[in-house]
């Protein structure tokens, strides 16, 4: 029997390079010997992609994408189809905590300096998913047709309308009718099940490939690859199995207990993450009293809201995005992780990490004159961090990063 | 090869793909049309008709017309004499930033002196404001003169749809194309009767 398991090895071996794709990428890949909890949330996001694309593919099976049909079909799915609410409320909380971990990784690049060369296309191939995600977040929410779902919608299609000349032809095609209809609701469905998740693996699979060229980073901003064993493996690496798999178990059930959790006893998270108006159907006539966005978008909600003219507000919060591509170039600094940067890069990440959260605050609740300054504030603090860092990380002192892990 | 070859090679690589490029425009021109609104959802867009006489005085409705809802307000007298109070605060009082179709016809800004007709989508990002016609102090305004408040934002209106100064809302209120026969109002349709 095993002898003909391993002619079938052999065999498929010569035709598809499976053993040598298996070690190089997996099993042998070599790791930092020395990593944080901060080194985790890459594969926890990876579980919550999987966890999506599952669930997913079970919801289309009961949605129905009309206007007439879409919002009962919710309804159908959460009451008449068996163990249909667990299935659907596993998709919303995995789509906040897939935020919940890209935002910790992302934070986790911004501390470990993990997109200084040679780690650029990382980079950049991971704020494209996060870009790919708000997207398709976006998307999801409209497609049970409930009210914050309409309005939601709503304010963020008029936003193509701010941009001059072609605005209103263009909020015109994206809807495919006058309002938000089941047409745009169809169109969207398409997007957020075929189009977009097609995008974002490819782009998940860049992210990995470009990864393991360069090689992963670590808290300490070392260079792992100066010192290498006789066969090339750096001295500080471990191997990818069992080394960095059982730390991830242990990761994913930990992950996996807070996802419960939320799922069973909390899965509106409290307004935000399903909002508690979209436990009715959309009404294009009536506004609900208080539009917010679900919190993951809320920082640049609250950006937008802060700025006056709509064009304006546009172009800040598209900003606000975009400047994530650029961090490799901001950054001046000749250490990497922020235990050897010096005082001001340090002031700088954690007056960053305030303003971003006060932001994603102030975005949940409605605007009043103080509430409105704070938002202006923080938004000029947000931008700070990124336009001022050639500067900080250039002049400031540096501390001298060890030979070895 | 002999660099006259070289140069026809690349003479004929430089058209082949020229010519190869110039049909994306016609193969993409399908699928970018195939979003626009589709000859049902444009049928479904025809415009709406009422009879507005039976409107009370001061009394705003909404109907819809493309699923938007558009207001109508009956004015007295009076409260369009009480434009004036409140004219101090608006932040384009004659409509010179938009298109106006009916400029410098009625107060109202409508085809009618009695009756206003604008859109109910606040021009900051499309939300419905909400009609406060009472004269007496607001939490979002002390000296308030009626008119129309947005719960999402804060913008304010006055009862003809004009946007105050320092609010979100770029621009007044949008007046519909429309026209009255008699008290049959149509919204969407304006032609000589």
């Amino acid at each position: 029997m095993s002898e003909i398991a391993g002619k079938l090895y052999t065999w498929v071996n010569a035709r598809l390079p499976i053993a040598n794709t298996f070690e190089r990428h997996l099993s042998k890949h070599p790791v930092p010997s020395k990593v944080n909890f901060w080194y985790l949330f890459g594969a926890l996001a990876a579980v919550t992609l999987i966890i999506q694309v599952v669930t997913g593919i079970w919801l289309i099976m009961p949605y129905s994408n009309t206007e007439e049909q879409a919002f009962s079909s919710i309804e159908y799915i959460m009451r008449d189809v068996d163990y249909g609410w667990v299935i659907r409320y596993m998709h919303t909380t995995g789509a906040s905590l897939f935020f919940a971990v890209v935002y910790l990784h992302m934070f986790r690049g911004l501390l470990y300096g993990s997109y200084q060369k040679p780690k650029e296309l990382v980079w950049i191939f991971g704020c494209t998913i996060y870009l790919a995600m708000m997207a398709e977040g976006f998307l999801g929410y409209v497609l049970p047709y409930g009210q914050m779902s309409y309005w939601g919608a709503q304010v963020i299609i008029s936003l193509f309308g701010a941009i001059p000349y072609i605005g209103e032809s263009l909020e015109l095609w994206v809807r495919g009718d006058y309002y938000i209809s089941g047409i745009t609701v169809s169109r969207f469905f398409a997007l957020h099940v075929v189009a977009l998740p097609l995008v974002l693996i490819a782009l998940v699979f860049l992210h990995l490939v470009a990864l393991h060229e360069v090689g992963a980073g670590n808290p300490e901003g070392v260079d792992i690859e100066k010192y290498l064993d006789d066969d090339g493996v750096p001295l500080d690496s471990v191997p990818f199995f069992p080394y960095k798999v059982l730390n991830a178990l242990i990761a994913i059930g930990v992950f996996m207990t807070v996802f419960s959790i939320i799922m069973f006893f909390f899965p509106e998270g409290g307004g935000y993450f399903i909002e508690m108006a979209n436990f009715q159907e959309a009404n294009p006539l009536v506004t609900p009293d208080h539009i917010a966005p679900v919190w993951y978008y809320a920082p640049f909600y609250t950006m937008l809201r802060a700025i006056p003219d709509p064009l304006g507000g546009l172009i800040v919060m598209a900003a606000a995005v975009a400047i994530f591509f650029v961090v490799p170039w901001l950054d001046r600094s000749k250490v990497a992780s922020i235990r050897y940067k010096g005082i001001y890069s340090k002031i700088a990440i954690t007056l960053f990490g305030v303003s971003f959260l006060t932001l994603g605050y102030l975005g949940t609740v409605g605007v009043t004159e103080v509430r409105k300054t704070m938002s202006i504030i923080c938004t000029v603090i947000y931008f700070a961090y990124f336009l001022l860092m050639p500067l900080y990380t250039k002049f400031e002192k540096t501390y001298q990063v060890p030979e070895r892990l | 090869m002999q660099d006259k070859d070289k140069t026809r090679r690349k003479v004929l690589i430089g058209l082949t793909s020229a010519v190869g490029l110039s049909g994306i425009p016609f193969a993409a021109t399908p699928f970018i049309a195939a979003w626009n609104p589709s000859a049902k959802a444009k049928a479904a867009g025809a415009p709406v008709k009422l009879d507005v006489s039976k409107m009370q005085y001061g009394q705003q409705i909404q109907v819809s017309w493309r699923k938007q809802p558009v207001f109508i307000v009956r004015h007295t007298d009076n409260s369009l004499k009480s434009l004036d109070l409140s004219v101090s605060k608006l932040a384009d009082p004659n409509s010179d930033q938009i298109e106006e179709p009916y400029r410098g016809l009625n107060l109202s800004r409508s085809k009618s002196p009695e009756y206003s007709v604008f859109s109910g989508v606040c021009t900051h990002l499309g939300c419905a404001p909400k009609y406060f016609p009472e004269i007496e102090p607001k939490p979002w305004d002390a000296s308030w003169k009626g008119g129309f408040f947005c719960p999402c934002h804060g913008s304010m209106f006055d009862i003809v749809g004009r946007v105050f100064k320092g609010v979100p809302a770029p621009t007044n209120l949008l007046v519909p194309p429309h026209m009255f026969d008699g008290s049959i109002l149509t919204i969407g349709e304006d032609r000589e009767l």
